[in-house]
């Protein structure tokens, strides 16, 4: 810890508010300590910020273009407005652009989001159909005619036993990318490739978790904000119709594997342990955890006797 | 960090490729021979090895070079050699347009399809280049050719312009200009390459050319020649004044960027030479890419020691030892010219460990581009040459503070160096009492378009749109004009009734344009302008770089609503329709994280308000 009287603190106005701040702290830190609800996407405690998704664009005077909240940092006599025109309409419209564009059904954040900011998707065009994104070259594109917008919608990828990757929810916040590289996991099984509308993330070559450098640590799902990433128990219990977060309880416990002692945070079902997550705000792990804590507790369920088998 | 590598080896000519790059394996741990008495126990590797992850994009253009495209086993064995996950590199390949993914045949052309070139009949070549080769894309019936659409060349005063790429063991590169369908197929089918591209100077023997008095008049290829001309008496001079006060010359000059953003010289300069970290860079951006910019290309195609001498000012001003000179992976003849300069410079002593024996040291490379307009921006260009995706920056902090390689780096223009000369030889208040008090100097004009002489014209600020298209000799044929885009994709018509405007950076800013790169492109009445503007809202769509949603999705949003306008068949009526134009341009300049989207409706607004292309709604 810095000791009290090293950290220098920074004066600014928050929607007309003066506000005192410590060294280092983001505009959005600064708004989430005067109660300001900023609309966040792309940014996560745990995470460097990327700022990509724009969703928290600020005013900022004498900035000619409006600045992400999340990772610009409060400067002294900044004039900062969080709630103009300007912003509202920035807002709005990433917010219709995503959602014109991607499935956010399983984003529940987005949807308050989408109310607040008056966000109607639907006046960009009715959604087109989707297909294989994958190896889409860059550089030219047919032209649109326009009658409906295009989205990511693509196939489902299930290639492996622990999760799937349902891209056609992809909003492109770079969260997993941070999470399996230099943020947590250091694996760098995935990146993000292509160009513009067709970027994607994907492995080399897109090849099948399995041939990629995963080691199924998951905590690339554990970031996801949109429902793309999904343990394959919560992805079969959805087909299937069957999943009921009313009917999960959740309950801390801590990983019964190593010494590093990781909370995990077990969702039950019937019975049944469904995901695995571990909370942002825990220090050891920082809701980052190992392929033996999230996935390794089928264990918990092998209620077979061994003497039958 | 552990790599997963394929097992499957890379094939001996992609392994050839690789080494000519990055020199032969040091050892079996990065897909050498293994050595059993030190192998088995020291790995090197880790932070040490990802020093050198600036090598990467020039291994790939070598293996693409050699074999047309970039295997799994070749990008497998890069990531080996270079200690990079190949997730990542394959993050990289797929950003650029000139690398392939996929097989494709080794000769492969890239055909303009570009504003200049759509102009002057681009979509009818490519129409025929369809029938009688397949579409775009597509190996020909005998697989050993294949053509692309291209974006704008930067060969547009010689509209329309092609660019033929032959990999194999002596690759080979050739421009065609003026082309033909025919043209293109026959070039495609030849085993050597032609003559390159005339150079054609409008203002040739015009004796009051300061930027372009060389050019055409000195052999590029001779350093001798180039010091018979007045080469290196501006180094010399800087090398007298001390960096200090060739700054001070720079500031007083008042010159600002001509890159697009017209930023002062003489305060970037400063920041760097003021920087308390060290090193320092210095890059010079020539990834003229720009639709309708050519000037930088001609600067360094026919005067390239002009630029190294320069930079190497620059280098001396702002205390770098290193330059890198970043250009367009579609200029291989300007890069030639500028590989041989340095060279030269090199084994002269003009570059290198004491530069004119004055005890400065300072060296420039030279690095390739692969096809994104992107890579101009300044941020993007230092994460191309750095092995990453070309995404730009979020700003701040800005390049003097933290650059390439997170260190303070000066970056300018091709065209904006090359005017230190001048100042650096007269001082900087005899610059400054060129042109009007706030565009000071001499300015490059590339006109193209529908004009009796297309080409790159030096004119001092100050002088009218309509006094510039008169040196060009006015609309083609007597035809009468329609508009003029003035500033490129990313800059905005002007009407008839504007012509009188000053080209000063203040002037066009009262018409609400801008300069940008000193595009001056004219179309007369028989443009379909309802095509050009399409093609622009084609080029920022393609050419996106995909990071924040304004411009991933905002761009192709723009591309679709303008399809509609254009036709009439609204989503909704039509001022409904406008109110959603005027939000998307909005958000476009408001919240992106670059440059790209926050111009990428300039142009298409000012059409749309001033050239009368809408068609009467008709909602279905
Ligand atoms: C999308 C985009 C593309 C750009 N392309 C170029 C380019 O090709 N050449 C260039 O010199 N500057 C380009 N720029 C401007 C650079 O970011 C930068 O401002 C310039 O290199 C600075 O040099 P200057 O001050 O000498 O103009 C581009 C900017 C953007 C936003
Ligand atoms: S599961 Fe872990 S290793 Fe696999 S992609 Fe996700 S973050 Fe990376
Ligand atoms: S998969 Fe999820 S975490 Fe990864 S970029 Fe897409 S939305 Fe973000
Ligand atoms: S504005 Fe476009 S090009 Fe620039 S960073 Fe955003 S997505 Fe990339
Ligand atoms: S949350 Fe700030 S840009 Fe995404
Ligand atoms: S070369 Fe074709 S438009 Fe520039």
């Amino acid at each position: 810890m810095t000791e009290a009287s090293a950290v220098r603190f920074i004066e600014l106005t928050i929607d007309g508010q003066s506000v005192r701040v410590p060294e280092g702290t983001t505009l959005l830190e600064a708004c989430r300590g005067q109660g300001i609800a900023t609309p966040t996407l792309c940014y996560l405690e745990n995470l460097t910020p990327v700022n990509v998704c724009r969703v928290c664009v600020v005013e900022l005077e004498g900035s000619r273009t409006l600045v992400p909240a999340c990772s610009r940092r409060a400067e002294t006599g900044m004039v900062v407005h969080t709630d103009s025109d300007r912003v509202r309409l920035s807002r709005r419209m990433v917010l219709e652009f995503l959602a014109s564009s991607v499935d956010l059904s399983l984003a529940p954040a987005v949807g308050e989001y989408l109310r607040r900011y008056n966000a109607h998707p639907e006046r960009l065009g009715p959604p087109a159909a989707g297909s294989e994104r994958d190896f889409r070259p860059v550089g030219h594109h047919h032209q649109p005619d326009g009658t409906t917008a295009e989205t990511v919608a693509q196939p489902v990828k299930v290639d492996n036993e622990l999760y799937i990757r349902d891209y056609s929810r992809c909003i492109l916040c770079y969260k997993c990318v941070e999470a399996c590289g230099v943020d947590a996991q250091n694996t760098f099984a995935i990146a993000v490739a292509g160009r513009g509308f067709d970027a994607r993330i994907s492995t080399e070559f897109a090849v099948p978790l399995p041939e990629s450098a995963c080691v199924y640590c998951g905590n690339c799902i554990g970031v996801c904000p949109t429902g793309a990433l999904m343990f394959s128990s919560e992805y079969e219990l959805r087909q299937t119709g069957a999943w009921d977060e009313a009917k999960q309880a959740q309950t801390d416990t801590i990983c019964p594997y190593c010494g590093v002692g990781c909370t995990l945070t077990l969702h039950v079902q019937d019975n049944q342990i469904v995901k695995v997550t571990s909370p942002l705000d825990h220090d050891v792990g920082h809701g980052h955890l190992c392929v033996k804590g999230r996935f390794g507790w089928q264990f918990v369920q092998n209620r077979t006797d061994p003497a039958k088998e | 960090m552990d790599l997963r590598l394929r097992a499957t080896p890379p094939h001996a000519t992609e392994r050839a490729a690789v080494d000519a790059v990055l020199g032969p394996p040091e050892s079996g741990w990065v897909g050498g021979v293994r050595r059993s008495e030190s192998d088995g126990h020291v790995a090197r590797g880790g932070h040490d090895m990802r020093t050198r992850r600036h090598l990467l994009l020039p291994a790939l253009h070598a293996v693409q070079d050699r074999l047309g495209w970039i295997s799994p086993e070749a990008l497998n064995y890069i990531c080996q050699r270079l200690d990079i996950p190949p997730a990542e590199a394959y993050g990289v390949v797929s950003f650029y347009a000139l690398l392939s993914l996929s097989p494709q045949p080794p000769v492969v052309a890239h055909v303009c399809d570009d504003l200049a070139c759509l102009t002057k009949g681009a979509g009818a070549i490519c129409a025929e280049l369809e029938r009688t080769i397949g579409p775009a894309g597509t190996p020909s019936a005998d697989s050993r050719v294949t053509w692309h659409r291209s974006p704008c060349l930067g060969l547009c005063e010689q509209a329309p312009a092609a660019l033929i790429l032959a990999a194999g063991d002596s690759p080979h590169t050739q421009t065609l200009s003026s082309i033909r369908a025919a043209d293109v197929v026959t070039a495609l089918r030849s085993d050597h390459a032609a003559e390159t591209i005339p150079m054609i100077l409008p203002q040739a023997g015009d004796t009051g050319l300061r930027l372009l008095r060389r050019v055409g008049v000195v052999d590029p290829t001779s350093l001798d020649s180039y010091r018979a001309h007045g080469g290196y008496t501006a180094l010399r001079r800087a090398l007298e004044l001390g960096p200090s006060r060739v700054i001070r010359e720079v500031t007083d000059s008042k010159l600002l960027g001509r890159g697009g953003a017209a930023f002062p010289m003489g305060r970037k300069w400063e920041a760097v030479a003021q920087a308390a970290i060290h090193p320092h860079y210095l890059i010079c951006n020539a990834d003229e890419s720009e639709p309708g910019t050519f000037k930088d290309r001609i600067l360094m195609e026919e005067d390239p020691f002009a630029l190294l001498e320069a930079m190497t000012i620059a280098g001396f001003a702002t205390d770098c030892q290193q330059g890198y000179l970043y250009i367009r992976g579609e200029y291989p003849h300007a890069r030639e010219r500028l590989a041989g300069a340095i060279a030269q410079a090199h084994a002269r002593g003009f570059l290198g460990e004491n530069v004119m024996g004055h005890g400065f040291r300072f060296d420039i490379e030279l690095r390739r581009g692969a096809g994104a307009y992107i890579c101009g921006e300044e941020t993007a260009l230092m994460n191309s040459i750095e092995g990453y995706r070309g995404e730009p920056r979020n700003k701040p902090p800005f390049p003097v503070q933290v650059g390439l390689f997170g260190k303070p780096t000066v970056i300018n223009n091709v065209e904006t160096l090359v005017n230190v000369l001048d100042i650096v030889l007269h001082g900087g208040l005899a610059f400054a009492a060129i042109g009007t008090p706030g565009s000071t100097g001499p300015k490059l004009f590339c006109v193209s378009g529908c004009v009796t002489r297309p080409g790159l014209y030096e004119v001092p600020f100050g002088v009218t749109l309509r006094e510039l298209l008169a040196l060009a000799g006015g609309v083609r044929d007597g035809g009468s004009l329609q508009a003029v885009l003035l500033g490129g994709a990313a800059g905005s018509f002007v009407t008839p009734d504007q012509l009188d405007t000053p080209l000063t950076f203040e002037g066009t800013r009262t018409i609400g344009a801008s300069l940008g790169s000193g595009v001056v492109m004219v179309f007369d009445d028989t443009v379909d302008l309802k095509a050009i503007v399409l093609r622009i809202a084609a080029f920022f769509r393609d050419e996106s770089c995909g990071q924040c949603v304004p411009c991933r999705v905002g761009t192709v949003r723009q591309q679709e609503q303008l399809q509609r306008l254009l036709t009439g068949h609204t989503l909704s009526t039509l001022p409904e329709e406008l109110t959603l134009r005027a939000d998307i341009g909005q958000v476009m300049r408001d919240a992106s994280i670059c440059g790209l989207v926050q111009t990428a409706a300039s142009a298409i607004e000012s059409a749309l308000a001033k050239l009368q292309l809408l068609t009467p709604s008709r909602v279905s």
